[in-house]
């Protein structure tokens, strides 16, 4: 165990990549650890949802109206985690619903990101009017409660799933371009731009291949943070049926459409929340972990 | 041997600052009014205490900030992109003068990419050949700045310094972050370079030992202003202003025949927003007169080098 252990040791050394730098910090967190599991997993049953699932997420069985779990009396294999009100397979259309989770948040961080960051890049380097109206505008969204913004912004554009998903990118966005803005203010002082400076180089290359790949660690942090806010807040509109409309097996409208089979069904309910706790889980601690990981400060 | 590559003329760089939300504009008059020559191959110290504007002066000649007024020239560059060329920089701290996300070969590679038009294969031979002649190795090529040791950081920077062949390289106090023997070893190279590549230096330093290593021609600056300037031997040898005698006694040295009696001076450097009227040192000068606190002393020719001073 030892040698093995060095042999790791000397392959560091000898690899100048901060790759395997992280990566020994990250796996001393078992949380994280178990986190990007939990992410790889989901991730993997999204991919793979036609061939794991067993049912349609539609197909409704008239002869199995709220079926309980297998395990339950009354319960069959055949619905592993038994059917909703009009007999669809609850185990199906949560594997399918991790589908639509994960890719539209993915969708929402990643515009989140991008423009977030633009955003950060333009205010940090400007500095005066032009940093002003864009900082300022960000504290006014900032201020807003986030849910209730979203929903503004949906009950403007209308109930789908996209626009759910733009509402949260615009809750989201101020995250990130104050994040940037921070980063962009520490570095842009630093030696190494007034060097790329001096050596001649323009303002998007200052912008972007000098200043920008240092600033990445918190944002990267936030990104996966935002992940799970994202699923959640879109769980969230689709409960309140402002997002992904029936039968898109999503798992917040899952949850809106069961509600009253709470008391007859708890597991109409409990499982999409289950599937929503352990998404949001597994971001959170994956995030929590890269940022131990990423963050100098945090090193030992 | 005349070779100017380098002439400033009455430099000034002032900063509009406030003291408080309301308060008046006040003016800090960081360089006001510095002139010199460099000629290629020759190396020009700048010294003087904290703030009296030697790295604001760096700023400069480097352009990184344009100057308030006053005008210099680089030996028959015009424009802005190819004065660039010709002047680089090397800083105090090597770490943070390096992008620490970046491997030493597109360090040192960033100037050509910027400014040439070179393929990436004669990018790499020429970053090799640099790293060689700063006394790294080539495989130091794709490793990151954080491996290497303070001195070989500032040999990296020094190797960026000169991608462009520069005829001028500004050091700010290149090797006071360094430990004793280290700095012997980064003087050594930038002196075999300046053979090499006939280099001008201007040297920027508040170490005097360091700088009477190096230089050929000293400029003594005080709260912004040059006191005196001129050959090092006879600076030196015979500092003329009152405040160049006590800088220089402030040396220590091991060997008891060379040490001085010291002159002591009183106070602080005053604020450089509220220089004092006349000459801007005569609060803590052993020797002023009435004539100090009234008018401000230029500098003039006293045996062989210039002296802002009334009473020499």
């Amino acid at each position: 165990m030892s040698i093995a252990a060095d042999h790791i040791d000397t392959d560091a050394a000898a690899l100048p990549n901060p790759l395997v730098e992280f990566w020994r910090y990250f796996r001393q967190n078992y949380g994280a650890v178990l986190g990007s599991a939990i992410v790889v997993i989901i991730t993997l049953i999204a991919v793979l949802a036609d061939v794991i699932a067993p049912h349609s997420p539609n197909e409704q069985y008239r002869d199995a109206l709220l079926m309980p779990p297998a395990w339950l009396d009354g319960g069959t294999w055949r619905f592993v985690l038994g059917t909703d009100d009009i007999g669809r397979d609850i185990l199906s259309r949560i594997i399918y619903g991790a589908r639509v989770s994960l890719s539209i948040g993915f969708l929402v961080v990643t515009l989140a990101l991008v423009v977030g960051i633009a955003l950060g890049l333009v205010a940090g380097f400007s500095r005066g009017a032009l940093d002003i109206l864009v900082m300022r505008s960000m504290d006014v969204m900032l201020a807003l409660p986030s849910l209730l913004l979203a929903i503004v912004i949906v009950a403007i554009l209308g109930p789908s799933l996209i626009n759910a998903a733009l509402a949260v990118v615009v809750v989201q966005l101020p995250h990130f371009a104050r994040l940037t803005r921070a980063a962009v203010l520490t570095e842009r002082a630093k030696d190494y731009v007034v060097a790329s400076r001096v050596s001649g180089a323009g303002l998007l290359r200052l912008m972007f291949i000098t200043v920008l790949p240092n600033c990445m660690a918190p944002v990267i942090v936030q990104g996966t943070l935002g992940f799970s806010t994202a699923v959640l807040d879109l769980a969230a509109l689709g409960f309140l049926g402002l997002g992904a409309q029936p039968p898109t097996p999503e798992w917040g409208t899952m949850l809106s459409n069961a509600l009253q089979f709470i008391q007859r069904a708890w597991w109409v309910v409990t499982f999409p929340g289950l599937a929503i706790l352990s998404v949001v889980l597994g971001f959170n601690l994956m995030g929590d972990g890269l940022r131990d990981a990423l963050d100098p400060k945090l090193k030992r | 041997m005349n070779n100017t590559v380098l002439t400033c003329h009455q430099l000034c760089r002032y900063y509009p600052v406030r003291d408080s939300l309301f308060g008046r504009h006040k003016t800090i008059k960081a360089v006001d009014g510095v002139s010199f020559d460099l000629s290629a191959g020759r190396t020009l110290a700048v010294v003087g205490e904290s703030g009296c504007g030697k790295s604001t002066l760096a700023r400069l000649i480097t352009m990184i900030e344009p100057p308030t007024t006053g005008r210099f020239s680089l030996g028959g560059a015009d424009g802005v992109k190819s004065m660039r060329r010709q002047v680089q920089l090397v800083f105090q701290d090597a770490y943070g003068s390096l992008n620490p996300r970046k491997k030493v070969g597109s360090i040192l590679e960033e100037p050509l990419v910027i400014n040439t038009r070179m393929h990436r294969a004669e990018r790499r031979d020429e970053a090799i050949t640099m790293l060689t002649k700063v006394g790294l190795r080539p495989e130091h090529y794709s490793r990151y700045p954080h491996m290497f040791s303070g001195g070989q950081r500032q040999r990296i920077a020094v190797a960026r310094a000169l991608m462009l062949r520069p005829k001028i390289v500004v050091a700010d106090e290149p090797v006071s972050a360094l430990d004793i023997s280290i700095q012997a070893q980064i003087l050594n190279l930038l002196m075999a370079l300046q053979d090499e590549f006939d280099l001008a230096y201007l040297f920027i330093s508040h170490d005097l030992s360091v700088v009477e290593r190096i230089c050929d021609e000293v400029m003594v600056m005080y709260l912004g202003r040059a006191v005196e300037q001129g050959a090092k031997q006879i600076v030196f040898q015979r500092p003329a202003h009152p405040y160049t005698q006590a800088l220089l006694t402030s040396t220590p040295f091991v060997d008891p025949g060379r040490r001085a009696q010291r002159v002591l001076l009183r106070g602080e450097p005053p604020s450089p927003m509220n220089v004092p009227h006349g000459c801007a040192f005569h609060q803590r000068c052993p020797i002023a007169e009435e004539r100090c606190h009234r008018e401000r002393p230029e500098l003039r020719d006293v045996a062989g080098r210039l002296v802002a001073c009334h009473l020499v």
